[in-house]
């Protein structure tokens, strides 16, 4: 099924992945900035207008990462059969969306909803470039007869990409926005449901570079591992309500996300567990990067289900609700996860397999380690400032909101070094890859 | 692709998906007192939108961290729609100043005024029990 075969065409996604990836850590940096100098930046670029341009850049990131990655997998499996005029012209399309998006926030232009958010006649560039991309996937899945789990998930991480995001600017219909209530609870239907069909296309693509690792074609066809993306596609259908337990909604809603969310991530590390062991020492060698940010994503996988599984217990997410305890999730799983995963498949497409060559690159090692350490500093002190704002907002709450903020200028200290750190390092391994794809790119013509 | 038992489901559960959606897409049933004026509370939102207040401020917990919540901001001790007119004219050094029409101010305040009327989004007012579930104070 699969030839040996270095694909070209997704190349470009993750090369365009990469860019967004550095502009969103930069914008990132910057928009913290302002939790330790007040008004940081204001007269230019404030807060209101960094913080969509992190925000996008980095769902930028994720989605060009995660087609790429579709793509260099299906020109694999089927090398002839992926349209190549389609997936151009869907990545043209992302580049007129970005170039729309980011120069509207430079013109105070918002969408001004919660997450992600740009004036909605930009989304429409989006659909487009999805539905080819929906196209191209089912002209070449529909020639492969017995799909494995990963041609699954990447299937549903499409599909409902496209539905939950059109379903997001249901508001456009003052139907939908009468009751505002009415309005917050589909708004995060979508949001938590957008977010699960992106995990799915990663998550896919975390099962295929362990086929592609490994060698091993039956673990993605397991029944263990269709197990593991049902519960994936249910959670991703049920779980979000979560999001909003303390909304003035129907109750069912929180019983039904309780009971679903309950059940996550359980099988995953299992199945992560599984494909470890069957690795033998030279093809953990020769896929030595690749494979070291997999079971770097394990391990944060593990961390994050703890936190996501205690902050979907309602009686705790009292506490943790509206705090940057939901902000460490959202940091811990987009970063340690998502990113580990795509930096993974980066390398693999990337990277020349040549082991001499991959043991000699120190300066990757070191800046392994130094994107760990520093995504944990940063991890727990977010977890830390939240548990002070969730202590101060079921107390008494004697100090306003400003004394509390005060409060916690020590440890706010903390989190804009360790996420400057983290911007550096993974600007670098970005810059690393970046250099790999032009190499690459010259020794193909 | 082959007739399998994924397919079955996959049906099943994209059908249960839809289901739900629909359900809540036609639950109307929000019992508050609208003292408020609708229609320009409808327009406030999209003043809410334009000017990006969720980057910084919350509605229910849900939004940015670097602002107070404001689901219930208007009946606030201490804080009327003056006060909240006058903060929006001038800023703060954190906030930057906005300088609005005069009906978006209003609509802006009526907005408020019913996120205020939805609930109150004081975690405070609900009870836990030892199921882990949650209940509201006084339901």
């Amino acid at each position: 099924m699969e030839t040996k075969e270095r694909p070209n065409l997704g190349l470009y996604f993750l090369a365009s992945a990469l860019l967004m990836l550095i502009l969103g850590l930069i914008f990132g940096v910057l928009a913290a900035l302002n939790y330790i100098i007040p008004g940081f930046s204001q007269d230019y670029l404030g807060f209101i207008q960094l913080r969509p341009l992190h925000v996008s850049c980095i769902i930028f990131f994720i989605l060009l990462g995660a087609s790429g990655c579709v793509y260099c997998g299906l020109q694999a499996i089927h090398p002839k059969t992926v349209s190549k005029p389609l997936a151009y012209i869907q990545l043209i399309l992302w580049w007129i969306a970005i170039i729309c998006i980011l120069s509207s926030y430079f013109q105070q232009q918002f969408g001004g909803r919660e997450y992600w958010e740009f004036p909605p006649r930009y989304a429409i560039i989006i659909v487009l470039a999805w539905l080819i991309f929906l196209v191209n996937f089912f002209i070449v899945a529909v020639q492969i007869k017995k799909w494995p789990v990963y041609i699954w998930m990447w299937m549903t991480g499409i599909l409902f990409f496209l539905f939950t995001f059109i379903e997001n600017y249901l508001w456009e219909f003052p139907y939908f926005r009468e009751h505002f209530i009415k309005d917050l609870t589909i708004q995060w239907k979508a949001n938590g449901s957008l977010v699960g069909s992106w995990n799915q296309l990663i998550y896919g693509t975390a099962f295929y570079l362990m086929e592609r690792i490994s060698g091993n074609r039956s673990n993605a066809k397991s029944n263990l591992a269709f197990a593991l993306y049902f519960l994936g596609l249910f959670n991703l259908m049920f779980n979000w309500g979560h999001h909003i337990y303390t909304l003035p909604t129907e109750s069912y809603i929180r019983y039904v996300s309780y009971i679903v969310s309950m059940t996550e991530w359980i099988f995953l590390l299992r199945i992560f567990y599984t494909y470890r062991n069957t690795l033998t020492t030279a093809k953990k060698n020769f896929h030595y990067f690749p494979y070291r940010f997999l079971i770097a994503s394990e391990i944060w996988i593990l961390l994050n289900m703890a936190l996501a599984i205690i902050m979907s217990v309602p009686a705790f997410n009292l506490y943790t609700h509206g705090t940057h305890v939901t902000v460490a999730h959202a940091m811990g799983t987009t970063i340690g996860i998502n990113t580990m995963i795509l930096l993974a498949a980066f390398l693999e497409f990337f990277m020349p397999h040549n082991e001499e060559y991959i043991k000699g690159s120190k300066v990757l090692k070191i800046l392994y380690w130094v994107t760990q350490f520093s995504l944990l500093i940063f991890w727990l002190t977010l977890i830390i400032i939240g548990i002070k704002k969730g202590l101060w907002q079921m107390g008494a709450q004697t100090a306003s909101f400003g004394m509390m903020m005060q409060s916690l200028q020590n440890w706010l200290y903390i989190f804009v070094f360790a996420g400057s750190i983290l911007m550096v390092s993974i600007s670098m391994i970005s810059i690393v890859l970046l250099k790999s794809f032009f190499r690459k790119k010259e020794s193909d013509s | 692709m082959k007739k399998s038992w994924q397919k079955y489901i996959f049906t099943i559960l994209v059908i249960a998906f839809f289901s739900y959606s629909i359900l809540l897409y036609s639950n109307d049933n929000y019992n508050y007192q609208v003292n408020y004026d609708k229609a320009k509370a409808i327009e406030g939102q999209l003043v809410w939108q334009k000017y990006n207040c969720q980057s910084c401020h919350q509605l229910y917990g849900l939004g940015g961290y670097l602002g107070p919540d404001l689901t219930n901001i208007i009946s606030a001790k201490g804080k009327d729609k003056q006060y909240i007119s006058a903060m929006v004219k001038s800023g703060s050094k954190q906030m930057p100043a906005f300088n609005l029409q005069k009906n978006e101010n209003d609509n802006l305040i009526a907005f408020l005024k019913a996120t205020n009327a939805s609930g109150t989004a004081d975690p405070r007012t609900y009870t836990a029990h030892f199921n882990g579930m949650i209940t509201k104070n006084g339901n």
